[in-house]
């Protein structure tokens, strides 16, 4: 069994005992505990079940490449699935439950698959549910989705908190260990600006668990000793809790920061990400032990041979009384010594090697351990614990020669070193035969912009395993990075680490070697999703050849793990499936994060109110105080209407209609965008902005202009003033403010550079307010002010400045209603005050402010069309009937060209005509109006389609515009739309000017 | 005139950081040609300072000149003076090639106090906030999370953040959420 042990569990603090729950089972651990070390002291050695067979599994590693003890943690808005126990902190009252059991993690009934595994090979899915179709929707799918998956979905909002933090540094040193402390050391020390990130909460790595002597202090002083330097220096930061994310171009790197995973109970964020700029990265990431393969190797008990001593040299728990130790190279002799001096026995030491070991085996048998060289493991014994091993010879086929009871076995096949940030951004591997791993190739490290590297690694990543070379290395690599960021450097000794002569290890990707179908189909190399020797084997034998199809095919490599530790082991596979040595298959694409980040994280503080940033008018208190209803029009949300008491919004808009055109109304149009440009070539530039002739504009005069982009089609529409004979000001859509100046910019900037006109954006300086129908000079004239605002003294499509009582106003005689209108410009910070005194002097007249709803049926009303509505991208104004707008006197302006092609100035186009139904109804948004036959799919042919279409209170019947083949041409037609139900309704073509066709009402 | 009025009547937070709207501010957007003889007289007549070199801001006896863009400038004074001054500009510029625009009434000010305010500022803005890389004097135009911002540095240590009014809610429930007690990063200072 697992227990804790009276010795060992140097990060614990044993005074304090924390409570925890795991299925609903109260435990026990200590401040300190990981979950995994806390469960494995409570004798819980299996932590889930698998993701396919749903066969039993235990924990396997200690830290981030954990693939099995995955626990849905937390309740409620705290909730989240897939939490690698290794890596989580214990504390009080932590609450988790295993993944993807049912009915319990003790008794699970899919692990049926687990006995029909012989069934459900790699690409079985791919093979089995080709056909019948219906069989996959109803019987495949419902039983797959219940049978497969890790974690839960999380149900509730999350709970917590997040943000970003922006970050400049030199050189970012990620991994604490002490290759990781060295680099900061060495970089620190030139001067450079360091950030030292590691993803513990301790400084050191794995180096206080394998011990060791540096420079005659024990490795735990000599940690110690540094980080305390290092904290001395006001040039280096240091942050644990924090992983290296990613890395991207030009020294972009995410640091992962998890603020209160362990202490949920503090305030302020749970995550941080950490957006760093970097001038150069040191990736000090360590290795990772990788499992061997063979049968029974995911039965709960077998660790590997680091993680096992991690557990008791860290924690004091123990992973078992009785611990077989299967190994092919030296460093796993350190788990069976851990072992013995904390009181454990080790039955045998089984040394893959032919030869054995060098140094380390040799004391081994020095001190009484029985170690047999060229000797593997057949199989284990046991089901949801480890009950012994069966012993073979590692180049026979599988042949036991002798069962040994056990209830624990410490692996190990080597180390991989952590390159993954290394090739995150494009640096590339060799294969170094040696140590039999990948390790960063240090002459095609990625580049930056100018071609130099920006990633150096360092300590273990960079394939150094033993201690004296990875403090060399990591100084190395840090006085490299404070150099390549330009810092002089003086070059120090590195501290001296123990020498350990160790024996090469052996690889072995097999174990037996000759191990047949039997236990191939028995020795898993991906836990996570179920993916087995025999798997890769029948991918290469099938066909995938390329590594990256083999994974996909297999899903070697693609659960939330991303195959830490199944990579090295499957790719070897493959290899030897394929007869090609390892460098030849390669590695899968390492992409970022390292390990998952929060969705949170990734979102910051954006959530709740500041999810997205909502603009406001000065006068959106008020709207708000009157129960506006609103839409969104772009960040902004503009008032649809303001309905009262019960009214609905239907009456509210037919309400502020008739008040508008029978007396007076009010918008809040201060949204419309309002963009000056100004310089001697301003005409001439507006020239070509717009289709119109804007040059000839006299100053005090308004016209209204289209705007097309260079491919014809019209964009944005509004209407122009001259200020003086420099300077215009250019109304756009709301939408379209933002777009506009920039489009106006990027001609300026990019084309016309030498043309004398700047802009400026004014949308916000002023509050606009539309004083609209026929008592609306009386209510501006109540106001007082020296402004003359009659029909004389402001004629239509004029403007003036002036003041409209105690206002400094600017008037514009302008009406996208057909009413007696003037849009009125203030000061935006008095634009709340003066909407109040236009209430108040309209009060007599019954004023009321309308909404966007009531303005559009207005503009609809009078035939005039709406950019978004009319136009969606592919339409020219040609469509619109707006030869008008357009000039024929101008040589160019943008979309001139465009609109001259042959497709653009055919008869064919649809083009812009109003409807009235028959029977009087509105037509459904997004009709199209039906025509005989069908097209070669079956559909109905069409023949236009509805752009606009309202009811009209002014009329008391529907009204719509839009676009039909033939245009104008077809007056008098009558033609059917269709509706949602199937049916359709007939209309007749009419002229679009639905309401005053004269103008009259607007010219008074 | 009627009485104007700030976007959000001068609110105030207090978390590790202090945010307090500071009411009305006097902005006007100059372009033209930065490197002539009527800019910097324009300049010197409305402010009384020197052009500021690039991302600086530089000040006189009645206000501060802001370096925006490679032909763009904003000229900061009291609000109540902000038509004089665009008119003592216009005037100074007659005859060149320039754009003067009041912009004092689109724009909502906030101020940053507090020790820890580069830390708040570093939480929303893709900027080096640190302290040998941003001083007082120095500007940036670059955004408050998502949405465009300028920030600059005051001779106390206080920061001025600078944003378009119809989004000042926004910009100050931003910089209160990264001001909240608990949220300290103990970074930048």
């Amino acid at each position: 069994m697992s227990t804790r042990l009276t010795t060992g569990g140097r990060l614990l603090n044993k005074a304090k005992q924390v409570t925890f729950s795991f299925n609903g089972k109260q435990f026990t651990g200590f401040e300190g505990d990981t979950l995994a070390s806390a469960l494995l002291a409570n004798d819980q050695m299996m932590m889930g079940r698998s993701f396919k067979y749903h066969r039993p599994r235990g924990v396997v590693a200690s830290g981030a490449e954990e693939p099995n003890a995955l626990v849905n943690m937390g309740q409620g808005g705290k909730f989240e699935p897939n939490q690698r126990a290794t890596t989580t902190e214990l504390f009080d009252g932590l609450t988790c439950t295993s993944q993807n059991h049912w009915p319990s993690l003790e008794f699970d009934i899919g692990v049926a698959n687990n006995y029909a595994a012989r069934f459900l090979p790699a690409g079985f899915y791919y093979k089995t549910f080709m056909a019948p179709a219906a069989a996959w929707k109803h019987v495949f799918e419902p039983i797959v989705r219940h049978s497969a998956g890790l974690g839960k979905a999380p149900k509730d909002r999350d709970a917590d908190r997040y943000e970003h933090f922006y970050a400049f540094f030199d050189v970012v040193v990620v991994g604490g260990g002490v290759a990781g402390l060295m680099a900061a050391k060495a970089a620190g020390q030139s001067g450079a600006k360091v950030l030292l990130m590691e993803q513990t909460a301790h400084w050191g790595g794995r180096a206080p668990v394998d011990g060791g002597k540096v420079d005659g202090v024990k490795v735990d002083d000599f940690i110690d000793a540094t980080v305390a330097e290092l904290e001395a220096m006001d040039n280096v930061t240091l942050r644990n809790r924090m992983m290296g994310a990613g890395v991207y171009d030009h020294g972009y790197i995410l640091g992962y920061e998890r603020l209160t995973d362990h202490a949920p109970m503090l305030d302020g964020p749970r995550h941080r990400l950490w957006r760093i700029r970097a001038k150069q990265i040191v990736t000090a990431t360590g290795a990772i032990e990788r499992p061997l393969s063979f049968a029974g190797n995911d039965i709960p008990g077998v660790m590997l041979a680091s993680a096992m001593r991690d557990y008791i040299v860290n924690f004091g728990t123990s992973s078992g009384d009785r611990v077989v130790v299967v190994a092919n190279n030296d460093d796993a002799y350190r788990t069976a010594f851990t072992l013995k001096n904390h009181g454990l026995e080790v039955p045998v030491i089984l040394d893959s090697r032919p030869n054995g070991g060098g140094a380390l085996a040799k004391a081994a048998r020095e001190q009484g351990f029985r170690v047999e060289n060229g000797k593997g493991i057949a199989k284990i014994k046991g089901g949801k614990r480890v009950t012994g091993v069966a012993i073979c010879a590692q180049a026979g086929e599988g042949a036991v020669l002798e069962e040994i009871a056990c209830d624990a076995v410490a692996m190990s096949g080597g180390w991989s070193p952590v390159v993954h940030l290394w090739s995150h951004c494009g640096g590339k591997l060799i294969w170094d035969e040696a140590q039999a791993h990948f390790r960063p190739d240090p002459d095609r490290a990625p580049t930056s912009h100018d071609g130099n590297a920006f990633v150096v690694t360092a300590g273990s990543a960079s394939g150094p395993l033993k201690l004296d070379d990875v403090l060399v290395d990591g100084q190395k690599a840090g006085e490299a990075a404070a150099q390549a960021a330009g810092f002089a450097v003086t070059s120090a000794d590195a501290p001296k680490g123990d020498v350990h002569d160790e024996a090469p290890l052996v690889p072995c990707w097999m174990m037996p070697q000759g191990a047949g179908p039997k236990l191939r189909m028995k020795a898993w190399l991906d836990y996570q999703n179920d993916v087995k020797v025999s798997d890769v084997r029948l991918a290469a034998q099938e066909g995938y050849e390329s590594v990256e199809h083999t994974k996909r095919y297999t899903t070697l490599g693609m659960a939330t793990d991303q195959g830490k530790l199944s990579n090295i082991n499957g790719l070897a596979v493959l290899s030897d499936a394929l007869n090609q040595p390892i460098p030849a298959t390669g590695t899968t694409t390492f992409r970022p994060p390292y390990t998952p980040i929060s969705m949170g994280a990734i979102a910051g503080e954006a959530r709740d109110e500041v999810f997205q940033p909502l603009r406001r008018t000065t006068i959106h208190g008020w709207h708000e105080a009157n129960g506006a209803f609103y839409e969104p029009v772009g960040h902004w949300r503009r008032p649809y209407c303001f309905p009262q008491g019960s009214e609905s919004h239907a009456d509210a808009v037919t309400r502020e209609i008739r008040q508008t055109r029978d007396s007076v109304g009010l918008l809040d149009a201060s949204t419309l965008g309002k963009i000056i440009v100004k310089g001697p070539d301003a005409g001439k530039f507006l020239n070509m902005m717009y289709t119109n002739m804007m040059s000839t504009l006299k100053p005090g005069k308004c016209r209204y202009g289209l705007m097309c982009n260079e491919n014809g089609f019209l964009m944005d529409d509004g209407v122009v003033a001259r200020i003086d004979e420099d300077t215009f000001l250019c109304h756009t859509t709301t939408g379209g403010a933002e777009r506009i100046h920039g489009w106006m910019e990027d001609w300026l900037q990019c084309e016309w550079w030498d043309w004398q006109v700047y802009t400026a954006n004014v949308t916000e300086q002023y509050a606009q307010i539309a004083v609209v129908g026929p008592n609306a000079r009386k209510v501006i004239e109540k106001l007082g002010g020296e402004m003359d605002v009659s029909k004389e003294g402001l004629a239509f499509m004029e403007w003036k400045d002036g003041t409209i009582g105690d206002f400094d106003a600017r008037a514009y005689r302008i009406s996208f209603s057909g009413e007696l209108s003037y849009e009125i410009a203030v000061p935006a910070s008095q634009g709340r005050a003066f909407w109040d005194a236009l209430l108040e002097a309209g009060a007599e007249f019954n004023i009321m402010p309308y909404g966007t709803e009531a303005l559009h049926v207005m503009r609809a009303e009078k035939g005039f069309i709406m950019i978004g509505d009319e136009t969606d991208g592919t339409v020219i104004p040609q469509d619109l009937n707006m030869q008008w707008a357009i000039s024929k006197k101008k040589e160019d302006f943008l979309g001139k060209r465009a609109q001259l092609r042959d497709h653009m100035a055919s008869e064919d186009r649809w083009k812009l005509a109003g409807f009235k139904t028959e029977d009087g109804s509105v037509i459904p948004d997004g009709a199209y109006i039906v025509d005989h036959g069908t097209n070669a799919n079956g559909q109905r042919n069409t023949q236009g389609r509805v752009t606009s279409t309202y009811y009209s209170p002014t009329l008391d019947r529907g009204i719509a515009m839009g676009l039909i083949h033939g245009g104008m041409k077809r007056l008098g037609d009558v033609v059917e739309f269709n509706k949602v139900d199937g049916s359709t309704v007939k209309a007749k073509v009419v002229d679009p000017v639905f309401y005053d066709k004269d103008g009259e009402k607007q010219n008074v | 005139m009627s009485e104007a009025v700030s976007a959000l009547d001068g609110v105030t937070f207090e978390g590790f950081a202090k945010v307090a709207e500071t009411g009305l501010r006097g902005m006007i957007t100059v372009r033209g040609d930065l490197a002539s003889k009527e800019m910097m007289a324009a300049v010197k007549a409305a402010t009384g300072a020197v052009l500021p070199a690039q991302r600086k801001v530089t000040s006189g006896d009645t206000g501060a000149v802001a370096w925006m863009s490679p032909d763009e400038l904003l000229v900061v004074v009291d609000y109540d003076a902000a038509n004089e001054a665009v008119a003592t500009l216009t005037d100074a510029l007659k005859g060149s090639h320039a754009l003067v625009a009041n912009v004092s009434d689109a724009r909502a000010v906030f101020r940053l106090s507090g020790d820890s305010s580069r830390d708040v500022l570093a939480k929303l803005a893709p900027v080096d906030f640190s302290k040998d890389a941003f001083a007082a004097g120095d500007i940036r135009r670059s955004r408050i999370a998502q949405v465009p911002a300028a920030v600059w540095g005051n001779e106390d240590g206080s920061f001025e953040v600078i944003c378009f009014r119809s989004v000042a809610q926004y910009v100050f429930d931003v910089l209160k959420v990264s001001a909240e007690v608990g949220g300290e990063v103990n970074h930048l200072g």
